[in-house]
C-alpha cells in the first residue's frame, strides 16, 4: 500500500514538472507561430510607424544596444572595483559586512523601484533627462549586485598560492591584484557581466518609469538622446488592440529572444573556454 | 653525548659535507631574539632565539606542525597576510629590526626572497614569470636589460639550457622539478640577499631533488640561505647549521656536523635517530 | 607619488565603489521618502492606506490605495497557488528522487523559465492564456487577474524550486538514512523528515517568492488591466501597484503635481512591503544556515 502511495507521489511530482515544461513549450510555440511570419530583413531595418505593416524594430533594437553597451561600461568597472574591495581588502570588517548586507537586499528590490530612483535622481535631480544615459545608469545600478557577486566568485577561484608568490617578490597588494589576480579571474568576470547584461536587456519597467518613450521613430545618436528599447516596443505593440500589432509584438519577441540566446551562448562558450585554458 | 653507531649514515654525511670551523664564522645576517608568534590567541612560536650567518645554509628541521615553516615566514613577514597574527620579540636583519612600525614590508621582501613548498609559477610565460619581479620593482630600464636579467637568473637556477628556446611558452607546461627551479629563478631575479626555502624539494623526485640540492650548494656563495626540510638526510647533506624545532620551541641550534653526530639535547638525539617525531 | 600613497588612494577608490551600494539604498529611500512626504502633506496617511477608491487621474480625485494593494494581492495569491506547491514538488522530486541525468536536463530548463523577459510572459498571458481560459470560463474578461496570476506563477516556479532544493540538500544525509533504515519510503522520508528539517529554508524561499510576485510589473501591466477595483473576483480587470506606476509613467504627468507624487507614494508602499518580506526571508535563511552549517 505504502509503495503505491510513494509511486503516486512520484507520478504527481513528475507530472508537475511536465506541466511546467509543457507551459514553456506552449509559450515558445505560441510566439513562434504568431510572429515568425512577420520576421524579415525589413522588419529589422524599419523604424516605428503607426502603420503596422510598415513598422519595424530598428529604432528599438538600436536603443537596446546603446543602452546595454553603456550599462555594461558603467557597471563593469564599478562592480569589479566593489568586488575587489570586498574580496581582497575589506573582508570581515563590520563596514564590509554592512555593505554586503546592502548588496544582497538590493538584489531583491523590484526593478520598478530602481526606475523610480532613476527618475528622481538621474532624470530630474542630476538633469540627465529621459536619455540613454539615464536609462543606462539606472540599469547599471540594477545590474550591480549580480556583477559584484559573480566577480567575487571569479576572484575566489584564483589560488592563494599565486597571491603569495607575488607578495614574496615584493609586490604590493594592488600590484598583485592588477597583474596576477584580475587577469586570472577575467573570464569569470566577463561571463558574469554578459549574463547580467542579458537580464538587463529584457528589462522594461524601470526604463518606462524613467521616461523611455513608447513612440520614438529614430535610433539614438548620442547618450543624451531620448530612446526606446526592444521590450518597450513590444509592450507598445501588444497593448494595441489590432491583430497586426500583436503579430509585430510576437516578431519583436523573437528578435529579443534571439538576442538573449546569442548573449547567453557567448557567455557559456567563454566560460567553457576559460575553464579549459585553466587546466592547461 | 655521542650518537651510537646505529646511525652512521647521518653523521657520515654531515662529516663529509661539513666545512672547517673557521669558514663557518661569517658575519651575522639575521638575529632573532625571543620571538613569540601568535595565531589569534594561540601561541605558535615560543621564545625563539637564533643567529643566522651570511653565505651559509641554515636548515630548520622538526616534525610536522612544529612551527618551522611559520618561523621561516616571520623572516620576510609573509605572515602579515594572514589576519589575526601577532609577533613579539625582535627580528633583525643586518642590525635593523624588521618589525618596527614604519618598516617598508615591500622593500623587505625584495631583500628576503622566498621559494614555496609547492611550486607556484604564475599562469604566464616563462619569461613573464621572471620579468614580473623585475618589472614591479622597477629594476630594469630597458628591454635589453630585462632580457639579460631573465637569462642571468635562469642560469643561476640551472634551468637556462632547458628553457632558452621556449621562453614564451606557458610556465605551466614545465615538469614539477622544472617549475620549482623556475620559482627559484624568479626569486633570484630580484637579487635578494637572503633566500628562504620552504621544503623546496618535498614534492619532487630524487633526481630533481638532487639538482636542487646542488643548486643550493652553489647559491650559498652569493646568498644566505635558510631551508626548511623534513628530510634529515637532506639537512645533513646541504646545510652548515641546523636548528631543531619541537612544538613551537627551538630545542637546539648548532653546526650541522655536530648536530648529527653529538647533539647536546636528548630530544634532538631521539628525533635525529628516529626514535620520535 | 610614492607607492604607499598610490596604494592608499586605490584602496579608497575601491571602497567608494563598494560603498555605492549603501548610497543606492539611501538613494532609493531618499527619493521615495521625499516625494511621499510631499504627497502626505496633501493626502492624510490614513486616507491613503485605508481608502477604498483610487482615482488620482480623474477629475474627482480619491487617494485610497487599497484597490491597488488588493489587486496586487489577488494576482500574487493566484501566482503563489501555482508556484508554491508546484515548485516544492519539483524541488522534492529533484532533490530526493530524480536520477542525475534528469537533473542535468531539467535544471537548465528551469533556468530558462526564470530567464524569459517578463514582457514575453505578459504577451503570453494576454494572447494565449486568456483566450484559452475564456473557452472554459465564458465570464472571463479580456483583462483579468487569473491569467497573469497563472503565468506569474509559472515564472516564479523556478525560484521556489531552486531555493527549496538548496534548503533540502543542506539537510544532512544522516537524517534521511535514519529514516530509510526504519523502512520508510522516499515519499515518507521526504515529507516527514526532509521537508520539516528544511522548513525555515523553504519558508524563506516562499517569502522571497511572494516578494517577487508583488514587485512584478510587466505581466500585470499587459494582461491585468488598468481598473483599480476592490474585489476578490479574478475574472475582472484590476490594477496592481506596479501597473499603476507604469500607467502614469507612460503619460505626460508633469513633475511636482500630486499625480506625479502618487507613483512615489505607491512605490514607497511597494518598497516597504517587499523590503520587509526580504528581511524576514534573509533572517529565516540565516537561522536555517546556523542549524545546519
Amino acid at each position: 500500500m505504502r509503495k503505491h502511495v510513494d509511486l503516486l507521489f512520484q507520478i504527481v511530482s513528475l507530472t508537475t514538472l511536465i506541466v511546467a515544461l509543457a507551459a514553456l513549450g506552449a509559450l515558445v510555440y505560441d510566439i513562434f507561430t504568431d510572429g515568425a511570419s512577420r520576421l524579415s530583413w525589413t522588419f529589422l531595418t524599419n523604424i516605428a510607424s503607426r502603420n503596422a505593416d510598415e513598422a519595424g524594430v530598428y529604432h528599438a533594437l538600436m536603443g537596446s544596444i546603446w543602452v546595454i553597451a553603456l550599462t555594461g561600461a558603467l557597471a563593469l568597472p564599478v562592480g569589479v572595483a566593489a568586488a575587489i574591495y570586498l574580496e581582497e581588502y575589506g573582508t570581515r570588517s563590520r563596514i564590509a559586512r554592512f555593505i554586503e548586507l546592502n548588496i544582497s537586499n538590493l538584489a531583491a528590490v523590484p526593478s520598478i523601484i530602481y526606475g523610480l530612483l532613476g527618475l528622481g535622481l538621474f532624470v530630474r535631480l542630476m538633469g540627465m533627462g529621459q536619455s540613454v544615459m539615464a536609462g543606462a545608469a539606472t540599469l547599471a545600478l540594477l545590474a550591480l549586485p549580480v556583477v559584484i557577486l559573480s566577480t567575487r566568485e571569479a576572484l575566489r577561484t584564483v589560488p592563494g598560492t599565486i597571491r603569495e608568490g607575488s607578495y614574496a617578490l615584493g609586490a604590493t597588494k594592488w600590484q598583485t591584484i592588477w597583474n596576477q589576480v584580475l587577469p586570472m579571474a577575467l573570464p569569470g568576470i566577463l561571463t558574469g557581466l554578459i549574463l547580467s547584461l542579458s537580464r538587463a536587456i529584457g528589462e522594461t519597467a524601470p526604463l518606462i518609469t524613467i521616461g523611455a518613450l513608447t513612440y520614438i521613430p529614430f535610433a539614438p545618436d548620442s547618450v543624451w538622446s531620448k530612446f526606446t528599447v526592444l521590450p518597450i516596443q513590444i509592450f507598445n505593440w501588444v497593448s494595441r488592440p489590432q491583430a497586426e500589432f500583436k503579430t509585430n509584438a510576437a516578431a519583436g519577441i523573437l528578435v529579443l529572444l534571439a538576442l538573449l540566446l546569442t548573449m547567453n551562448a557567448v557567455a557559456i562558450i567563454a566560460r567553457d573556454r576559460s575553464q579549459r585554458q585553466g587546466r592547461a | 653525548m655521542t650518537l651510537s653507531p646505529t646511525v652512521p649514515s647521518l653523521s657520515g654525511i654531515a662529516k663529509r659535507a661539513g666545512q672547517s670551523a673557521a669558514s663557518l664564522h661569517t658575519p651575522l645576517k639575521i638575529d632573532v631574539d625571543r620571538l613569540n608568534f601568535y595565531y589569534g590567541e594561540k601561541r605558535a612560536l615560543d621564545g625563539i632565539s637564533i643567529q643566522i650567518r651570511s653565505n651559509l645554509v641554515t636548515a630548520f628541521i622538526g616534525p610536522s606542525g612544529c612551527g618551522k615553516s611559520t618561523f621561516l615566514r616571520t623572516l620576510n613577514r609573509m605572515n602579515d597576510i594572514i589576519p589575526g597574527t601577532r609577533v613579539e620579540g625582535k627580528v633583525e636583519i643586518d642590525g635593523q629590526s624588521i618589525y618596527d612600525s614604519g618598516v617598508d614590508v615591500v622593500a623587505l621582501r625584495r631583500r628576503v626572497g622566498m621559494v614555496f613548498q609547492k611550486s607556484n609559477p604564475f599562469p604566464k610565460s616563462i619569461f613573464e614569470n621572471i620579468a614580473y619581479g623585475l618589472r614591479i620593482n622597477g629594476l630594469t630600464k630597458s628591454k635589453a636589460e630585462m632580457a639579460e636579467r631573465v637569462e642571468e637568473s635562469l642560469r643561476q637556477a640551472a634551468i637556462w639550457d632547458e628553457v632558452k628556446d621556449r621562453l614564451q611558452e606557458s610556465a605551466l607546461a614545465l615538469s614539477g622539478g622544472q617549475q620549482q627551479r623556475l620559482c627559484i629563478a624568479r626569486a633570484l631575479a630580484i637579487r635578494p640577499e637572503i633566500l628562504l626555502m620552504d621544503e623546496p624539494a618535498s614534492a619532487l623526485d630524487p633526481i630533481a631533488t638532487q639538482r636542487i640540492e646542488e643548486l643550493i650548494y652553489d647559491l650559498k656563495k652569493t646568498y644566505t640561505i635558510v631551508i626548511v626540510t623534513h628530510n634529515m638526510q637532506q639537512a645533513a647533506r646541504v646545510s652548515d647549521f641546523t636548528a631543531f624545532f619541537w612544538l613551537g620551541r627551538l630545542v637546539e641550534f648548532d653546526r650541522t656536523d655536530k648536530m648529527f653526530t653529538a647533539p647536546a639535547e636528548k630530544l634532538t638525539e631521539d628525533y635525529v635517530t628516529g626514535r620520535c617525531g | 607619488m610614492s607607492t604607499r600613497t598610490l596604494e592608499w588612494i586605490i584602496e579608497r577608490l575601491l571602497f567608494l565603489c563598494a560603498a555605492l551600494s549603501v548610497l543606492t539604498t539611501a538613494g532609493i529611500i531618499g527619493v521615495l521618502a521625499l516625494e511621499t512626504y510631499e504627497f502626505l502633506r496633501e493626502v492624510p496617511l490614513l486616507d491613503f492606506l485605508t481608502g477604498t477608491e483610487w482615482t488620482p487621474l480623474f477629475a474627482n480625485q480619491r487617494f485610497g490605495v487599497l484597490p491597488l494593494v488588493v489587486g496586487t494581492m489577488l494576482v500574487s495569491a493566484i501566482a503563489m497557488v501555482v508556484a508554491l506547491p508546484m515548485g516544492l514538488l519539483t524541488a522534492i522530486y529533484l532533490s530526493e528522487y530524480s536520477p542525475s541525468g534528469l537533473r542535468r536536463v531539467v535544471k537548465p530548463i528551469l533556468e530558462i523559465l526564470a530567464g524569459v523577459p517578463t514582457v514575453v510572459y505578459g504577451y503570453f498571458a494576454l494572447t494565449f492564456v486568456t483566450p484559452l481560459l475564456q473557452q472554459f470560463l465564458p465570464g472571463l474578461s479580456g483583462f483579468n487577474a487569473l491569467s497573469p496570476g497563472l503565468v506569474m506563477g509559472l515564472m516564479i516556479l523556478p525560484l521556489v524550486s531552486s531555493l527549496s532544493e538548496d534548503a533540502m540538500r543542506a539537510v544532512p544525509r544522516g537524517l534521511r538514512e535514519g529514516s530509510y533504515a526504519l523502512g520508510a519510503t522516499r515519499m515518507q522520508t521526504a515529507l516527514s523528515v526532509v521537508v520539516p528539517a528544511a522548513f525555515s529554508g523553504i519558508t524563506a524561499a516562499f517569502i522571497l517568492a511572494v516578494s517577487r510576485a508583488i514587485g512584478e510589473t510587466m505581466i500585470v501591466a499587459i494582461a491585468a488591466g488598468q481598473q483599480p477595483r476592490l474585489t476578490g473576483n479574478p475574472f475582472v480587470p484590476i490594477e496592481t501597484m506596479t501597473a499603476y506606476i507604469v500607467q502614469v509613467s507612460l503619460g505626460d504627468t508633469p513633475q511636482g503635481t500630486i499625480e506625479y507624487r502618487t507613483i512615489f507614494a505607491v512605490g514607497m508602499l511597494l518598497f516597504v512591503m517587499t523590503f520587509g518580506l526580504n528581511l524576514i526571508s534573509t533572517w529565516l535563511r540565516e537561522r536555517f544556515r546556523e542549524e545546519y552549517a
